[in-house]
């Protein structure tokens, strides 16, 4: 068995189930998220009342992390596929996974205490 | 170097297409692709979303400051075109799914799940226009 020691899960079938469970989370993560901008008014109230309901934000940390290991296995598999010099490949992943961290970090912040 | 013998001659008679206008990517392959881009722009596009719920959740001040941002065309055109990009890739995710599950393998059917895959993204681009505008 190939294990790829730079993507997220420990092998390609680790990898595979991964981007599959972190992807249906994220989908509908985005049908709870549009669907609540297209049915209601957005006013700050309904807005800010929305992000600080505890299930909104519950749901929005778990697609957090959801996102940090959809990104991670996807940018690895575009990367290994069009980056072939190994140093600024690894580079480049290591710089995007800093920025898929971020945005975990930056969304608990921005719903933390709401 | 040896340029005679016949590796060389078969090299030379080798049929050779360079005329770009003949060739074209299956419609699988052109759906491959795009959902590739797709994801790679959404990766990018999440930082100005978050940027935005940052700014709106902030106090009802940040919260008209984007309401008001949002009315700029190129900002909306932004935003849409990053919606856009998500449905797609969420699209095309799904037909993944399904195909997981042993539909649309085919290359018929796999042809027909791409080109339905860019009609319901057509569509919901056409929504996504409604939402933002």
């Amino acid at each position: 068995m190939v294990n790829n020691v730079s993507t997220f899960g420990r092998s390609g079938v680790h990898d595979y189930l991964l981007v599959r469970a972190s992807a249906i989370i994220l989908a509908l993560y985005t049908f709870y998220v549009l669907g609540f901008i297209a049915f209601n008014e957005i006013t700050y109230l309904s807005w800010s009342g929305f992000y600080s309901y505890l299930p909104t934000q519950i749901f929005s940390l778990l697609a957090l992390l959801a996102l940090l290991v959809h990104a991670w296995i996807g940018l690895w598999q575009v990367l290994t596929d069009y980056v072939k010099p190994t140093g600024l490949r690894l580079g480049l992943q290591y710089l995007l996974n800093i920025v898929a961290f971020v945005y975990v970090a930056a969304g608990i912040l921005i719903i933390w205490g709401l | 170097m040896d340029t005679s013998g016949p590796r060389t001659v078969k090299k030379q008679q080798r049929p050779v297409n360079l005329d770009l206008q003949t060739i074209s990517f299956p419609i699988t392959a052109i759906a491959s692709i795009l959902h590739r881009v797709s994801g790679v722009i959404t990766f990018f596009a999440i930082a100005i979303l978050l940027a935005l719920l940052s700014q709106s959740l902030d106090s009802e001040q940040g919260f008209n400051n984007v309401m008001e941002t949002l009315d700029h065309f190129l900002i909306k055109f932004v935003i849409w075109a990053s919606l856009v990009a998500l449905m797609y890739h969420l699209v095309g995710g799904v037909r993944h799914l399904i195909m997981d599950l042993g539909y649309w393998e085919e290359l018929d059917t796999s042809a027909q799940s791409a080109k339905v895959s860019f009609i319901i993204t057509g569509a919901l681009a056409l929504i996504m226009g409604v939402i933002v505008w």
